[in-house]
């Protein structure tokens, strides 16, 4: 077995205290092996998983590539963290009967090769780099861990309602771009089971990109300069922003800012006004406004949150007609973009050989299932109310399946069902209607340079 | 003469000079001296770009390195010859570096690079045929479109500190993913999956189809090498190719020098002052085990017929180790053939000059080998242990190790010249024997 490790996210090792896992989840048996078993032989959508992964190449169709599937990448980490890369599946029971007689804790979605991954030695002999990845989504890893130091109501592994709209911002900020910049189409956004988001990006061309063009998309959503050790800072240069960061702070980051993170995360109290006063390089202003603080702070301030308050007050001072200086002005936004602004783990969008998590997979420490987020509906979104393992055996165990499958009257029911008809059905048409055309182009191809 | 199209053109009179794009090898006959000649002139210019880049140069640094280096060595006394040393130069480097994954990428990024920068020279008049030429099926922006978008443009060339050309502005509409590098540092607009390239970006979109084509080329070349063209050239092309791959470019060490600069009697003190580390390791082995495997004789006799130690020297020099060892009569025997053969073949014949940098640098000793360059072939610790003994400060050590562990084994032995002699060396190390000249005359100058 070997233990390369792509995937260095803190999910895939169980290694935390219990109980601070379970501060998150209501239920205290959220997670057990057993329960698993049942979950993967009753709940867990593998047809579905099956038809994603095959990308329409399942089909009738002369076109369709047969080898496709088995060319993918899975691995699966087992109980005692053994961790199996290189897992390659004929069909879909193949991988239904892998998935149910191992009962992994995590399955992970890798790569499709250019041959098989499995056997990927016996082609090692042949020369140079015949194993090779050639197709990937690309992906988008957003954890809650890399805000720790714009979040105050919880740290590390914990999310609540209070830091939860940080992902909802990445997932319209995003989800906007993909679309109207990128022109992307099939976009699949999941809960990543604890306190993140995926993104899986499915259209035929964002899964032929090479590295260099992920990097270049993942380079285009960043703002933030610095290095880990140091403070991560946005510095919005130029006399304009670029319209992709101008339509994402007007569209989203304001509103969000203003009306959620300002007084959820009290974000201009007293213990932490200083933190934003240090973003503004003018020292006038910065005395200015705290003193008005502190003199505000001993009248009551009842009717309107003082966070809010404080805000109008710093937005009133550096937008006023007398600030000439760009970047007194542009501060507003870079204090906003620093709070707000999706922050992405890059490595992991930039090779086409990074693992992610598969959707409906189940979180070991939470119990919670992986679902879909529909990213019109994402502020709907709650990771508190996901449901957990124990909840769907709960509904099993009552019994109140009549027929079809069993997760139809669970509720996980609503979430496979908008993975079918929202994200699946079109992508698969679109699939099939590419695999036509290139059979098509194919042969025009093959009768022209047969006249020659 | 069969000619790539560029040149064709770009010879016929009143027409604008221009690059050409190597698309197609020259169906010209090379004379076997210009195939050799002109390959070292190119050599030189990919060499020093590539130093450039490992140094950090900025881009305008960039920019004046380049040229520096073409108009010093791509001349060509003949006008009409300049663009066939051009054409004939970079396809016979083809041949050279298509042959490993590291040589092709090497040469893939500096090609490319020397190509962006010769690119961004040129007026935009000829930057548009050059786009001509590469038949990129882009257009430009019509007047109705261009009119639609042009608050996003201006938007755009405002955040990057530019502003938009008045009248109408030249933009290309691409699919994004055709300028990778515009995208991640938000140079261009992008809607709907096609970015929005301006005039002055082109070279971008002109760069990623001059990358792609060549990587195509250069697996197509290495597949031929290997299938045919070795075989095929195996008493003419293939051993100028081979000896060309471990070249070294700088000034001529072949020839002893006429005034030794190096004596006998001084040659310790000499090894301790002057030496890079890699003869400087050989020479202490060789005074503790009074024995050194061929590897090592070759490497360190040839650096030492190269800093001017005459034959009789070296044969008194070896004997007086070796003897104590395996005896006079076996030295005489068996190993003083070798060294007066180093010293008896004359220039021609690269297998007898001093080894440069990159052919220690990828040499393989085995068990009981000493040769080799210690930045890349001893152990971090061992490494830290000969640079202590050498007197490198504890902080510039650091950098060493760091240059070292990052693959940069020239510019680790650079920092620890510095470091040693408290001087600059802008040069870099390329040859142990530069290392010796140089260090030679910082200290007597000092
Ligand atoms: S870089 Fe060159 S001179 Fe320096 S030790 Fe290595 S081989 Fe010798
Ligand atoms: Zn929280």
């Amino acid at each position: 077995m070997t233990g390369e490790v792509e995937n260095g996210r803190d999910d895939m090792v169980i290694d935390e205290p219990q109980a601070e896992s379970m501060r998150i989840n209501a239920v205290p048996d959220g997670f057990n092996p057993n329960y698993l078993k049942v979950y993967y032989g009753k709940l867990f959508p593998h047809a579905d998983i099956f038809r994603w992964m095959s990308y329409g190449t399942d089909g009738k169709h002369p076109g369709c590539d047969q080898s496709f599937f088995g060319r993918r990448e899975f691995s699966f980490t087992l109980d005692n963290d053994i961790y199996l890369r290189f897992q390659s599946f004929n069909s879909a029971s193949d991988m239904e009967n892998a998935i149910k007689e191992k009962c992994p804790f995590k399955i992970d979605i890798g790569p499709v090769y250019s041959v098989d991954p499995a056997k990927r030695h016996a082609y090692a002999q042949a020369g140079d780099n015949v194993f090779t990845p050639v197709e990937r989504e690309l992906v988008f890893d957003i954890d809650m861990t890399d805000y720790d130091d714009v979040r105050y109501c919880c740290s590390g592994a914990d999310v609540c309602l209070d830091c939860w709209p940080l992902m909802t911002i990445a997932i319209k900020v995003l989800d906007a771009s993909l679309r109207d910049d990128f022109g992307f189409n099939h976009i699949l956004w999941v809960f990543s089971g604890r306190r993140g988001v995926h993104c899986w990006v499915c259209d035929a061309k964002a899964r032929r990109l090479n590295n260099e063009q992920r990097a270049a998309v993942a380079e285009y959503f960043r703002v933030y300069k610095g290095n880990e050790n140091s403070q991560k800072k946005v510095s919005l240069m130029g006399q304009a922003l670029h319209p992709f960061l101008a339509r994402s702070y007007t569209n989203v980051l304001k509103d969000f800012f203003e009306r959620k993170l300002l007084s959820s995360q009290q974000l201009l109290s007293e213990e932490r006004y200083e933190k934003i006063l240090d973003m503004i390089p003018d020292e006038g202003i910065t005395s200015e406004l705290r003193g008005k603080w502190q003199d505000n702070r001993r009248s009551s301030m009842a009717k309107e949150d003082i966070n809010v308050f404080r805000w109008d007050q710093l937005k009133h001072l550096l937008q006023s007609g007398k600030q000439k200086a760009p970047g007194v002005r542009r501060c507003v936004e870079e204090i906003v973009f620093s709070h707000a602004y999706p922050r992405i783990d890059m490595e992991v969008s930039k090779h086409m050989n990074h693992l992610l998590k598969a959707p409906f997979c189940v979180h070991p420490k939470t119990g919670r299932v992986c679902v879909p987020i529909d990213p019109d509906r994402c502020e709907e979104f709650d990771p508190t109310n996901v449901p957990t393992l124990s909840k769907l055996l709960g509904e099993i165990n009552m019994g109140l399946r009549t027929e079809g499958d069993e997760w139809d009257a669970t509720s996980l029911g609503q979430s496979v069902r908008y993975f079918r008809s929202s994200f699946l059905q079109p992508l698969l048409k679109s699939c099939k209607e590419e695999i036509e055309s290139s059979f098509i182009a194919k042969k025009e191809q093959s009768r022209n340079s047969l006249t020659w | 003469m069969e000619i790539v199209r560029s040149q064709t053109k770009a010879s016929g009179p009143g027409v604008i000079p221009t690059i050409p794009l190597y698309r197609c090898a020259p169906a010209l006959e090379v004379r076997l001296e210009d195939f050799e000649v002109f390959a070292i002139d190119r050599l030189r210019v990919l060499k020093g770009i590539s130093d450039g880049l490992s140094r950090g140069k900025k881009s305008d640094e960039m920019e004046k390195l380049v040229t520096h280096f073409w108009k010093s060595n791509m001349k060509h006394p003949i006008s009409s010859e300049v663009t066939n040393k051009d054409i004939i130069s970079h396809f016979v480097l083809r041949l050279v570096y298509c042959r490993t994954e590291e040589f092709r990428k090497w040469f893939l990024s500096i090609e490319t690079t020397l190509f962006r920068y010769r690119f961004q020279l040129q007026t935009s008049d000829v930057q548009r045929a050059l786009m001509a030429e590469f038949e990129l099926p882009y257009k430009a922006v019509g007047n109705v479109e261009y009119e639609g978008l042009k608050d996003k443009l201006t938007q755009v060339a405002r955040s990057i500190g530019q502003s938009l050309p008045s009248g109408n502005a030249v933009f290309y509409k691409v699919p994004f993913e055709e300028v990778p590098e515009l995208v991640a540092t938000r140079k261009v607009y992008i809607q709907k999956g096609h970015a929005y390239v301006a005039m002055n970006q082109v070279v971008s979109l002109v760069v990623t189809q001059f990358r792609s084509h060549l990587s195509k080329a250069l697996v197509l070349t290495n597949r031929k090498w290997t299938s045919m063209i070795r075989e095929k050239e195996s008493d003419r092309l293939t051993p100028i190719v081979e000896a060309l791959a471990t070249s070294y470019l700088g000034p001529d060490y072949s020839q002893p020098k006429e005034f030794a600069e190096i004596s006998l009697k001084d040659i310790d003190q000499v090894a301790k002052s002057s030496f890079p580390l890699c003869m400087r390791h050989l020479f202490e082995k060789l005074r503790e085990d009074h024995h050194l495997k061929h590897g090592g004789r070759m490497q360190l006799g040839l650096f030492l017929k190269g800093v001017g130690l005459p034959l009789d020297d070296a044969l008194v020099f070896w004997k007086s180790e070796f003897s104590r060892k395996v005896g006079t009569e076996r030295f005489d025997k068996e190993y003083a053939y070798g060294i007066r053969h180093n010293y008896g073949k004359e220039g021609k014949r690269v297998d007898y000059t001093p080894y440069s940098c990159q052919k220690i640098i990828s040499s393989t000793p085995g068990v009981g080998d000493h040769h080799g360059c210690p930045y890349r072939h001893f152990s971090e610790e061992n490494l830290r242990a000969a640079l202590g003994k050498m007197g490198v400060s504890s902080r510039a050590l650091e950098d060493v190790i760091d240059k070292a562990r990052n693959k940069h084994y020239q510019l680790a032995c650079t920092l620890t010249f510095e470091a040693v002699h408290n001087s600059s060396c802008d040069a870099g190390v390329n040859h142990p024997n530069q290392y010796f000249s140089d260090s030679q005359s910082i200290l007597k100058g000092g």
